[in-house]
């Protein structure tokens, strides 16, 4: 671990997460790695687009979001994360089903979501979550913001430029450095030439650590602690969350072009799901006859988001709908000439 | 009505606006104390405060990200870049986020924002300050462009951008700041966007120009009045909305058209703007639309950019062009 800044508040979390909410944890792990499956192989059928699965990231996103208020912090992912999230909201599968599709709908959070739609542009979310902090600072809203980016992004200026604002207006924000080891092909020690990413922070004037992403504990204990900060007036923190992206980057990339299966064979023994079901099997709180049941149900849950996935109606002119509050003239008639095309080619 | 700059009527407003909605947020580079460089935020940090008139820092692409993150938490960001130019620097975040945060969110997360920036040139100064950028940003669906070309205007226009839901960038005419100065009406004034403005009535030939180039058309129309040649003058206020029926009309009415842009020749907004005639206009043309440009150059070094930016001989000569009464 490393802390580039002494002083941290006693943890608000020493006494978390209870047995309950840990237990709740593994399910969403196992949730998460089944709805993440299940669109990859979608892809694999021609059925979806290309998509990012969250293998590696499940400890990182569902130990962040059971460390966070549902009704008072704000999340912006990138876009592997969202499998991990349902904490905040189950009408979210819903909705990453959709937009795996490229269902016009597929953004269309409801107001009490607290979650930024998906984010391709690596790194641009950074700037709009310190925003966000910022805001909520003026405004004295309570709460905070907490931004998910890869050791990819943290090359981007953007980074810098947003954790730079961050530190001088102390904003309410933790950044959630997911070090996942490749950007796509390329390596971390390609990425940077720092001791760890987490040291990046000193330069920002907060703390910074590097902790086990693999760990759902210690990631919901690190953004407690963040968080408290955060709420306490103190500022952001640096979490630099340290996993292994052991699947492909996306459904397009074929990892066996760069990387080794030794070294991926290595870091197996690491999968974050099956590493805390037998942590907690140990402990008594979780059984294997519980994973199986636990991946029954994700299956359900997601066949039934598939099939509401289906129902759920588009037109082609819903492109025209949310460019602006009011479509401008030359919109309207564009829009009038595709629906007259349309019906003239007997699609409509 | 008070008689002010162009940079006056935009400290009059932001002063407004900022009264009047305390979510309203000014940030820039020195637009505190110090008032911005061309002084367009004078004074308003003294009156409302650190936490709502901020210095950021130098950082353009944050400046514009922040916008978004800001407009999510419940603020109206009104964002300065110093000079048009530096916007390069924030393109990603102008283009590929500010502008298209309404439809990523399917319509959930609204942009109230504004981003002001000094637009053209005309003045003597260093590389990359004298950019005329509106035909890049009109290419980016989700956004809106206002270009003031008085005072007026630019006391009402501005009021419209803060006030409206969708993002806006105002342009403003670097060489008009103190340059332009007429009657700015006091109290509330509003001017809709995509309503063209007839600076000048006419009715041989139309110049259809934007910010800065109205002032020179006008110029023109004014000296060729005087040869009793009837020139209109059609400022379009704002290029994203367009509005197509006003230039449908002035052309139609006229049958002759002289387009003015600062910005090079090649997909200039002028472009845009003789393709909308044509496709609404042809068989009324009495001759080919010309259009008056800056060269397909870099905006040049302060000795030649005089050459570089149309002025009122180049537009004149265009306007005796079609209407065949050239030398």
């Amino acid at each position: 671990m490393v802390t580039t800044h002494p002083g941290s508040p006693a943890s608000a979390a020493a006494s978390g997460p209870t047995d309950d909410e840990q237990v709740e944890m593994m399910r969403r792990m196992i949730d998460a790695n089944v709805f993440s499956t299940r669109i990859f192989n979608l892809q694999r059928q021609g059925r979806v687009g290309t998509n990012a699965p969250i293998d590696g990231s499940e400890a990182i996103a569902v130990g962040a979001a059971a460390a966070l208020d549902p009704k008072q912090d704000w999340i912006y992912p990138q876009y592997r994360e969202q499998y991990g999230l349902g904490r905040f909201g189950d009408e979210l599968l819903d909705l990453i089903v959709l937009y795996n599709m490229g269902h016009p709908g597929g953004g269309a959070y409801p107001e009490h979501l607290r979650v930024f739609p998906y984010q391709i542009s690596l790194a641009t979310q950074i700037p709009h979550a310190v925003g966000t902090a910022w805001g909520m600072k003026v405004k004295g809203d309570p709460g905070c913001s907490l931004v998910f980016f890869g050791d990819g992004s943290s090359s981007e200026g953007d980074f810098y430029e947003a954790a730079n604002l961050a530190g001088v207006r102390k904003a309410p924000v933790i950044f959630v450095l997911i070090n996942n080891g490749w950007a796509i092909s390329t390596p971390t020690s390609s990425q940077t030439g720092a001791e760890s990413f987490a040291a990046k922070a000193h330069a920002f004037g907060f703390p910074g650590r590097r902790i086990d992403g693999t760990d759902p504990i210690e990631v919901y204990r690190t953004i407690a602690e963040a968080r408290a900060r955060a709420t306490g007036g103190m500022g952001p923190m640096l979490v630099e969350a340290v996993t292994y992206r052991l699947g492909h980057h996306t459904t397009a990339d074929d990892p066996t072009k760069y990387r080794h299966a030794d070294e991926v064979e290595a870091a197996k023994s690491r999968e974050p799901v099956a590493k805390f079901a037998a942590l907690l099997g140990a402990r008594g709180l979780w059984s294997d006859e519980q994973t199986a049941a636990q991946e029954a149900s994700a299956h359900e849950r997601f066949d039934g988001a598939w099939e509401r996935a289906q129902a759920t109606t588009w037109q082609p002119s819903d492109m025209f709908e949310h460019t602006y509050a009011t479509p401008t003239p030359r919109m309207l008639r564009q829009r009038a000439e595709m629906i007259a095309h349309l019906a003239a080619e007997g699609e409509a | 009505m008070t008689v002010m700059t162009m940079v006056e009527a935009i400290n009059h407003t932001l002063h407004e606006e900022m009264a009047r909605d305390d979510r309203v947020m000014v940030f820039g580079q020195d637009v505190g104390i110090n008032g911005g460089v061309f002084r367009a935020t004078e004074g308003l940090s003294a009156a409302f405060g650190d936490d709502r008139v901020v210095d950021m820092p130098l950082a353009e692409g944050v400046i514009a990200g922040s916008t978004v993150g800001l407009a999510v938490a419940g603020m109206v960001p009104v964002a300065e870049i110093q000079f048009l130019g530096f916007a390069y620097q924030a393109m990603h975040q102008i283009v590929g986020q500010i502008a298209r945060l309404r439809t990523r969110s399917a319509g959930r997360f609204e942009a109230p924002i504004t981003i002001r920036a000094p637009f053209g040139g005309g003045v003597r100064t260093p590389e990359l300050h004298s950019e005329s950028l509106e035909s890049q940003f009109a290419n980016c669906p989700g956004l809106k462009i206002a270009l003031p070309a008085t005072a007026a205007d630019a006391k009402g226009l501005l009021a419209a951008a803060i006030r409206d839901p969708d993002p806006v960038l105002f342009l403003e005419p670097l060489r008009g700041y103190r340059m332009v100065k007429d009657d700015v009406p006091d109290g509330e004034h509003v001017v809709e966007f995509g309503k063209a403005r007839t600076s000048r009535e006419g009715s041989d030939v139309v110049i259809i120009a934007w910010s800065y180039m109205v002032e020179l058309a006008n110029r023109v129309a004014d000296s060729l009045a005087a040869e009793g040649v009837s020139v209109r003058v059609l400022d379009l206020r704002t290029v994203v909305p367009l509005d197509v029926d006003a230039i449908a009309d002035a052309v139609s009415a006229c049958g002759r058209a002289v387009v003015v842009q600062e910005a090079p020749e090649t997909c200039g907004f002028g472009s845009e703007v003789i393709a909308t005639a044509m496709e609404r206009c042809f068989y009324d043309l009495e001759a080919p639309i010309e259009r008056v440009s800056g060269y397909d150059t870099p905006y040049p070094v302060g000795m030649l950019e005089d050459y570089w930016v149309p002025d009122a001989p180049r537009i004149e000569a265009a306007v005796r062009r079609v209407l065949g009464t050239s030398a």
